[in-house]
């Protein structure tokens, strides 16, 4: 045993186990935490490994589809061809006869629980308008018919031979027509509601309604010296995991149904299968295994439901893997806008009045209709003071694919808006487009009423920022873009250049509606299992979650054995979603490691015979005063199970947040636009993020990265293409381009180091922020080079080039309209160009 | 049908269906790295080596292979000896999500095999075939650009942050 172990009675004053004696059902304090800022950082704020690095690195590493079943069946679910029919009648009989085929269900076969596949908490703010199976299709791709066979060959053609007979009905793709009195009621049936108190009119599709205002609009409109109003078309889009959704359900041997999924959502995941499914909670296990990225797609809960289904009925273990034409079709996408913005500015740069309405189109079913339509305000708006706003927002069901989280989650879509028109104001009062932000955004100590406004479902929680390094993103971003030399100076020949900013921020987590736990046992040899809820996707969550424990505990991060996500074996976390993980699961780990703490000081001090507050620790040592001696983590473990009082050191706690402080960006594009074809190349993009203090600098600014790459590739040429029956054209990499490493522009990332105090050693969010500036800052560099307003994204060539012929026709700036059918951009591209619509009035004077 | 192939260093005969693709007869055989993304020969992510050379696994029928000799990223190395790319990219932080990995990291052996001393524009035009969502490429870039220095050098990448 250790040497230097003493034997002295345990202060009992100090042993963990003390619970707090508090009157309140929650242990987890009513106003915001503040967390204890170490003087130093052993673990934290370092770019240590990430845990399961060389285990990807070497091809070790374990996602669903990479363990092997005996017997295994393979799903495929037939789609349907048609945009909005009535199933009529369906005959398996021939798909059945083929060898092979073990199962096939249609609608008729399967219990009729209406729910949502939006994977939020409970009860969910997105309406509950979908089933397994329904007797009614409601896009190209809506599920039909569920079949299970011995090979996904043989699956595949038993779907082929399944005959189907539908009573095809008019549809609707246009989001702006599809409240129209003669459009076709895409929710038609009778037991689709919303679950929470909110508002639902599916008679009209109208999914959900979202208004609030602040000051007095028209008022604030009137003291303008210049009012503007645009119109935006942020698109559709694909989050393009690299690994496709998948799923693999078994019984295991107490015939528990265990689902092996990607998913960012496993406890939802469980909720909202055993309610589709009608089976209890506790008769299912989700496993998250490595997943292969997410970006909101996962947050869906997309097979579960279908893979339950097949395993519980044919008791055997089966998988459902999406093509990928699959996941482009019938998997979520981002959800599509139509972003209008009147806004009045005094010469002197002050922002009199915003009106930020919106028509959101949520394709068939609503998932995340509310809540994305909700964070296009709430993560845009605060950002500079305006006194009088307003904010109309309605989602609408059309028969198109079904939009769903995707990473930026609506602040995507209006911050394109909003920064776009920002740079109108700009140029309307003659003011440079970086001075006029400086003037008008956020700063420390100031709040914004729309926090309290709007909030996911119900009121949001007022706060005020407590940290921001805005100011310091912008600067540095100027430098490093060049901004002095370079804008405004596009130069005289075919290639003009321009650069162009914009200023963003998101959350950290949704306040008092989010909770993540954490459980932490010690081992003998002083090493810790880290049990979180905390879904990791890629993002690193694991790494960062041992990095905050290890700090808290005092010693390295591979001390730390993380196991996340399996709703068996950790404490619930409502997954990965919402910008929260580090900011609000974060928490949870310094709640849980500080009460562990707590009894390895304990421990250490009986067996030193030491005061529990001459206790210091230091890479896992405990030291007794002046560090005359000392026990090791190993030591106090083993003396905690084997020798004195024996109990297992560990703990369990939780956390929630009450303020969800915004992490701030600035990003910069510098573009060259050739006149003659209209090709628009992006030469280098900057983004500086403010994520509070960095638990790993090196895993944030991939995370940094890998955004702007992101938003980048949507901006220049993501893009669905439909034909006029609403069916995705281009389900593929070939035809959807997303960009890969010749695409590249010189990307250029730094951090603005900050400390928000709510956040776990002064952590703020960094996942979603960075995928929102492309849009605007390219828009306005094209502007900048150009002189050209472009409204409808991607910023392709044909499009340029029509609006730089308008601009040369009608001698002004136009603005590009392209079509007007959502439906059909893959022709609207063709025929740009018409001209301005009378109700936009750039520079329009009023007074 | 039966196939006979060296897959990473070891002669094996496996029994395949004439159909089958080299992807789902290296994954049913246990090289769970090869990774379905596509199944179109887009992504990259199913990457393996045919004699050298980087060929997406998903459009190439297993029956083509006969008699070659095949490297995965299994068996490029493992954390006891990990090859100089894979230590580069646990380095320089190009692991995210780490599902299209496999097919970089064969991507970017073959480039060093074949050059062993590329430029960035070399290094991307050898990638360019395989997507990644997560990272914006910069790491990995930096990774393969690493990597090939400490081959060069015939000694290992340092450890920690640039």
């Amino acid at each position: 045993m250790a040497k230097t172990t003493k034997k002295t009675t345990v202060k009992k004053t100090a042993t963990a186990a003390k619970p707090k004696a508090s009157p309140a059902i929650s242990p987890i304090p009513e106003a915001p935490r503040f967390f204890e800022k170490p003087e130093t950082f052993n673990q934290v704020s370092h770019s240590l490994t990430k845990v399961d690095a060389m285990g990807l690195a070497c091809g070790l590493q374990k996602y669903v589809a990479d363990v092997d079943f005996h017997n295994l069946l393979h799903i495929k679910v037939l789609g349907s061809p048609h945009p909005h029919a009535f199933i009529k009648s369906i005959d398996t009989s021939a798909a059945e006869k083929l060898p092979g085929v073990v199962a096939i269900f249609t609608w008729k076969d399967v219990p009729r629980v209406m729910r949502t596949t939006a994977g939020q908490g409970f009860p969910e703010p997105s309406p509950y308008d979908n089933c397994l199976l329904d007797n009614k299709v409601r896009f190209v791709g809506d599920r039909v018919a569920i079949v299970a066979a011995e090979s996904p060959e043989i699956a595949e053609e038993a779907c082929s031979l399944i005959k189907v007979q539908y009573q095809a009905l008019k549809a609707v793709f246009d989001p702006e027509k599809a409240r129209d009195k003669d459009a076709p009621v895409i929710h038609d049936e009778k037991d689709c509601r919303v679950p929470i108190p909110i508002f639902y009119d599916p008679k009209h599709n109208h999914c959900s309604h979202v208004e609030t205002s602040v000051g007095d609009i028209k008022k604030g409109l009137k003291q303008a010296d210049f009012v503007l109003e645009r119109t935006y078309y942020p698109h559709y889009a694909q989050h393009c995991p690299i690994e496709p959704h998948t799923c693999i359900a078994y019984l295991d041997e107490n015939d528990r149904l265990v689902l092996r999924s990607s998913t960012q959502v496993p406890f939802h995941a469980r909720r909202i299968t055993a309610q589709t499914l009608q089976i209890p909670i506790k008769k299912i296990r989700v496993i998250k295994p490595r997943i292969g990225g997410g970006f909101g797609g996962k947050q869906e809960v997309l097979l579960e439901d279908v893979c339950g289904l097949v395993a519980l009925k044919t008791r055997r273990p089966c998988i459902w893997a999406l093509t990928r034409a699959e996941e482009f079709m019938t998997a979520r996408t981002r959800h599509p806008m139509v972003v209008t913005i009147q806004s009045g500015v005094k010469k002197d740069g002050t922002i009199t009045a915003i009106s930020m309405r919106i028509i959101s189109n949520t394709g068939a079913y609503g998932s995340h209709a509310l809540t994305v339509l909700s964070n296009c305000g709430s993560k845009v708006l605060p950002l500079y003071r305006v006194d009088n706003i307003e904010f109309i927002g309605d989602t609408v069901y059309t028969n198109l694919p079904v939009a769903g989280a995707y990473r930026g989650y609506g602040a995507t879509q209006a911050a394109f808006a909003m920064e776009c028109q920002m740079d109108e104001m700009a140029e309307a009062i003659g003011m440079d487009p970086i001075k006029f932000r400086q003037l008008n955004h956020i700063k420390e100590g100031e709040s914004s009423p729309i926090f309290k406004a709007l909030g996911e479902g119900r009121e949001g929680v007022d706060m005020s920022i407590g940290s921001c390094g805005l100011e310091k993103c912008i600067s540095e971003g100027m430098k490093r873009i060049d901004w002095a030399k370079k804008y405004g100076k596009p130069g005289t020949g075919v290639k003009r250049r321009g650069i162009g900013m914009c200023c963003l921020m998101q959350g950290s987590s949704i306040p008092e509606i989010d909770m993540g736990a954490v459980f932490i046992k010690m081992n003998e040899d002083g090493s810790f299992n880290l049990l979180l809820g905390a879904t990791d996707l890629g993002t690193g969550s694991d790494t960062v979650m041992a990095q905050i424990a290890a700090e808290t505990l005092g010693c390295r991060h591979t001390d730390l054995l993380v196991y996340s996500s399996d709703t068996d074996m950790t404490p619930f976390d409502v997954g990965a979603y919402a910008s929260s993980t580090t900011y609000l699961s974060g928490g949870a780990v310094i709640n849980c490691a500080s009460r562990v703490r707590e009894q390895i000081v304990a421990v250490a001090a009986d067996m030193l015979g030491e005061k529990v507050q001459d206790i210091t620790i230091e890479e896992g040592v405990c030291y007794g005063k002046g560090r005359k001696n000392s026990v090791t983590f190993g030591q106090v473990c083993t003396y905690a199970m084997y020798e004195h009082k024996q109990f297992q050191i560990g703990a369990l706690a939780s956390h929630i947040s009450h303020a969800s402080p915004p992490p701030f960006a600035a990003h910069f594009a510098e573009v060259e636009v050739d006149t003659e074809t209209g090709e628009v190349k992006v030469l280098k993009y900057v983004a500086g993020v403010d994520c509070g203090n960095a638990i790993n600098p090196q895993l944030a600014d991939a995370q940094t990265q890998g955004a702007a790459m992101n938003g980048i590739s949507y901006a220049m040429t993501e893009e669905f293409i439909f034909s006029d029956n609403g069916r995705m054209l281009n389900p593929n990499f070939g035809n959807y381009k997303i960009f890969s490493t010749k695409d590249m522009p010189e990307v250029e990332t730094f951090l603005v180091p900050t400390y928000e105090k709510t956040g776990p050693y002064g952590a703020k969010s960094v996942s979603e922020i960075s995928i929102n500036g492309a849009l605007p800052a390219i828009s306005n560099a094209i502007k900048n080079a150009v002189g050209i307003r472009l409204t409808r994204p991607p910023f392709t060539a044909e499009k340029v080039l029509a609006a730089i012929k308008e601009q040369a026709k009608t001698g002004k700036s136009a603005v590009i309209r392209s079509g007007k059918v959502a439906a059909k951009p893959a022709r609207a591209v063709k025929k740009v160009a018409k001209p301005a619509a009378k109700k936009e009035k750039p520079d329009a004077r009023r007074s | 049908m039966k196939l006979n192939t060296r897959i990473n260093g070891r002669d094996l005969c496996l029994e395949i269906k004439p159909n089958a693709t080299l992807l789902e007869t290296l994954r049913q055989a246990g090289f769970k790295s090869v990774k379905y993304g596509c199944g179109e020969g887009m992504c990259g992510a199913c990457a393996v080596l045919i004699d050298g050379k980087p060929r997406t696994s998903c459009i190439t029928l297993a029956g083509t292979v006969e008699g070659t000799e095949i490297i995965t990223v299994e068996g490029m190395g493992n954390p006891d000896k990990p090859h100089a790319l894979q230590q580069a990219f646990v380095d320089a932080g190009a692991t995210q999500c780490g599902y299209c990995n496999p097919g970089s990291l064969i991507a970017a052996k073959a480039l060093l095999d074949s050059n062993p001393n590329p430029t960035a524009e070399d290094v991307k035009d050898a990638l360019d075939g395989n997507l990644c969502r997560c990272s914006g490429y910069v790491k990995r870039v930096e990774a393969v650009l690493s990597a090939a220095g400490s081959v060069t050098k015939q000694k290992k990448s340092t450890r920690g942050k640039k």
